[in-house]
């Protein structure tokens, strides 16, 4: 018995040792000492109901992820005294997203504010006197110019950009040999952004538009129309794939099995570049996946994986400095040095130039993934994730030049 | 009549590693395979439960442990036939575990369930389930008994457990993705990997500070592939092999100096290591390309690759002399 007592007290000693050196309040579980402030903030978005009884896009897109990361986040916070939490808003159609930004604490220091919304809310958020020195974390907007000639300091994408998702795809195709391809797009803006990204991302891998289409199905309905005027309006030259350009979903999915010849669609539809999808499984990712439908009900989505990911990044952020200083947290989110695990078996960064997080993109269609994007053979001199997206030799973007850098 | 075949070649096979068996979980398969220390062929290959992974052996030899990952249990197998004895209750998703030194207490961490498991496996009995950091891994017990350890994925940190309360005392932050967790024989250094992170860290458990942290180099092999695994020491503290997962490598370091001597190519994904009970052969399991490398310590060579079952993951050497 005295040797257990005495194991006992080297065992007391040992705790409160530990207690000096990390300012543990009551062992491994730390009661929280200090709080990071995360913000959640979103314009709400008219969707259209789904054609093919698809599964409609959620509400709680986005939000849901952002609560994941806040729920990982506070689990492995309270073993070094670190607590966080998360405050969302929802912006309605045609409200003022700057109000909103108004009404949320505003302390001295930076805070972090994962904003899910249209690039031009981003900006307004971006641009407004209330910003002060905000962090805004982009889930929402894929926009390429944000990332470019329209990039702001203190923005920092978590959602690739357009370019990315087109490169990975571009990748695949000229590893592939499947080069030709004829491009259709839709009649939204977004689809024309989208046609413009295919366009520099064949010209960046060297493969072919042999020819472009538009296609607008308004007035019919294509669910009884697919056959016919899908099958006419991709015709073309020869091609090894049929490109489509629809974000909007107005076509997209019909086109798949009702091209004129026997091709492959990729794009928006049938084969998709996306940073996250319910196939994804690899590099622990089945792990993220669970906890997620626990939560949410639902497979997480790309929207989703950049909301958990801004909030984990903010997270992992505090745990590595042990600190829960707003200022610290900005300094090394910013610092070109900061790394971040994301379920895609290397470590994710920001790239300095643009503010944009280097990640792998999947190559999904619904069954699977097919292929991981950057595939081998695609090199870079710094790492093969800068093939995706704008390296730096290739963005417009200057605001970011002034902030403050780890290297 | 499958195990009176493999009586047959164990009592035919001689040599120095005679009768000494690698035991691999082949994750995709749900199976055991057998390999011969000696002879180098699979002798025999069994179904255990569901994404078999973490596999260890009783001291004595006569009972095989099989984290049964998807089957939600700790299956204790029979290694002479196959045939499952029992199944452990272990919480959800257990992925790794460890052996207490009394040989009764199997510490178990249950990936999907921030937890780790403490199990009687003589009474079948749940001792305790421990809140630890997010996807708990790595799990290692101290030659002396007292502390268990359990790394978790997510939360990026070594959990230190105190065996004889059964409480987490305290955490080390290590590098991203904390994966595998190995005492030294002494039990004053604690061996962890980082897979994203792409280190290992050097850990003094009496402090439980990080001291010394080792990075791999491969040239031809982007950084971001290395991505270190399971661990091996040697007894005489004097080497240490580390497996690198998608570099297709493992390293030989200097347990002394944390160095690097080399890198020996294996086959695809590189996952985790055993070492024959005269540390003169390495086997290590090749997830992608299904099959074990089997590397001569001395000369630090790959001498042949043995073909196993799909995604081989856990791998444990049955010591000579405990079989039939």
């Amino acid at each position: 018995m005295p040797d257990a007592g005495l194991r006992a007290a080297r065992l007391l000693l040992a705790t409160a040792a530990a207690f000096a050196a990390v300012a543990f309040a009551a062992g491994a579980r730390a009661a929280p000492e200090a709080a990071v402030a995360v913000h959640y903030l979103e314009r709400r978005i008219e969707r259209p109901v789904p054609l093919n009884n698809e599964d409609p896009i959620p509400d709680d897109r986005g939000l849901r992820g952002a609560e994941l990361g806040l729920k990982d986040s506070q689990a492995t916070g309270r073993f070094v005294g670190l607590g966080f939490t998360l405050r969302s808003t929802v912006v309605e159609p045609g409200e003022d997203i700057r109000a909103a930004l108004a009404r949320l604490p505003a302390p001295e220091g930076p805070r972090f504010v994962v904003v899910n919304a249209p690039a031009q809310d981003l900006l307004a958020l971006a641009d407004a006197e209330e910003a002060g020195r905000t962090i805004f974390l982009n889930i929402g907007a894929p926009d390429t110019r944000l990332r470019d000639q329209d990039c702001r300091a203190r923005v920092l994408h978590l959602l690739p950009s357009r370019a990315m998702l087109t490169d990975a795809l571009m990748q695949f195709l000229v590893a592939k040999r499947w080069g030709r391809i004829l491009l259709l797009s839709g009649p939204s803006a977004a689809d024309a952004l989208y046609a413009d990204s295919l366009r520099r991302s064949a010209r960046k891998f060297g493969a072919r538009i042999v020819a472009e289409a538009r296609f607008d199905p308004q007035g019919a309905d294509i669910r009884d129309t697919a056959a016919h005027e899908l099958a006419l309006v991709s015709r073309g030259p020869d091609h090894d794939v049929v490109a489509v350009a629809d974000e909007e979903n107005a076509f997209g999915a019909s086109l798949v099995y009702n091209t004129a010849l026997p091709r492959p669609v990729v794009g928006t539809h049938g084969l998709t570049p996306a940073a996250w999808g319910k196939p994804v499984e690899a590099w622990a990712a089945v792990q993220l996946q669970t906890r997620f439908r626990k939560l949410a009900g639902r497979p997480m989505d790309a929207v989703d994986y950049a909301g958990w990911l801004a909030v984990h990044a903010v997270g992992e952020a505090a745990v590595q400095l042990r600190s829960a200083d707003p200022g610290a947290i900005a300094d090394l989110l910013l610092s070109g040095r900061f790394e971040v695990g994301g379920f895609k078996g290397r470590a994710l960064s920001f790239r300095p130039w643009t503010g944009e997080m280097r990640q792998p993109v999947f190559l999904l269609w619904p069954g699977a993934v097919a292929a991981t994007a950057p595939l081998p053979g695609f090199l870079h001199q710094r790492t093969e994730l800068d093939t995706l997206g704008l390296d730096q030799p290739e963005t417009a973007c200057r605001a970011m030049r002034d902030q403050r850098r780890g290297f | 009549m499958r195990a009176l075949a493999a009586g047959l070649v164990l009592a035919v096979v001689a040599g120095a590693a005679s009768g000494t068996e690698v035991y691999v979980s082949n994750e995709r398969d749900n199976t055991i395979s057998v390999i011969d220390a000696a002879t180098l062929d699979v002798t025999r290959t069994f179904a255990v439960g569901r994404r078999p992974r973490g596999v260890t052996f009783s001291r004595d030899g006569r009972r095989l442990f099989v984290c049964a990952s998807e089957s939600d249990a700790v299956q204790v197998i029979d290694p002479d036939t196959g045939k499952l004895l029992d199944s452990l209750p272990s919480g959800q998703d257990p992925e790794q575990f460890a052996l207490h030194p009394d040989g009764r207490r199997l510490f178990i961490a249950n990936e999907e369930d921030a937890t780790t498991t403490v199990v009687d496996a003589a009474e079948r009995r749940v001792l305790a389930q421990i809140d630890v950091g997010i996807e708990p891994e790595g799990m290692a017990v101290s030659p002396d008994g007292t502390l268990a350890v359990t790394t978790s994925e997510t939360t990026n940190m070594v959990h230190w457990i105190d065996v004889a309360t059964l409480k987490a005392v305290d955490a080390t932050p290590v590098g991203q993705r904390p994966r595998y967790a190995a005492f030294t024989r002494d039990g004053g250094t604690l061996w962890v990997s980082s897979e994203i992170g792409g280190t290992v860290a050097v850990i003094d458990v009496a402090t439980r500070q990080v001291r010394h942290t080792i990075p791999f180099e491969i040239k031809g092999v982007a950084s971001d592939r290395i991505q270190p695994v399971g661990i091996r020491l040697t007894r005489d503290g004097r080497l240490a092999f580390v497996a690198l997962g998608p570099a297709d490598r493992v390293a030989v370091v200097d347990a002394a100096r944390f160095e690097v001597l080399g890198y020996v190519l294996v086959g695809r994904r590189v996952w985790h290591l055993a070492l024959t009970p005269d540390e003169s052969r390495l086997f290590t399991t090749n997830g992608v390309s299904g099959d074990v490398t089997v590397i001569d310590v001395a000369s630090r060579k790959a001498i042949r690759s043995v073909k196993v079952g799909r995604y081989p993951w856990g791998a444990a050497v049955r010591p000579a002399g405990s079989g039939p």
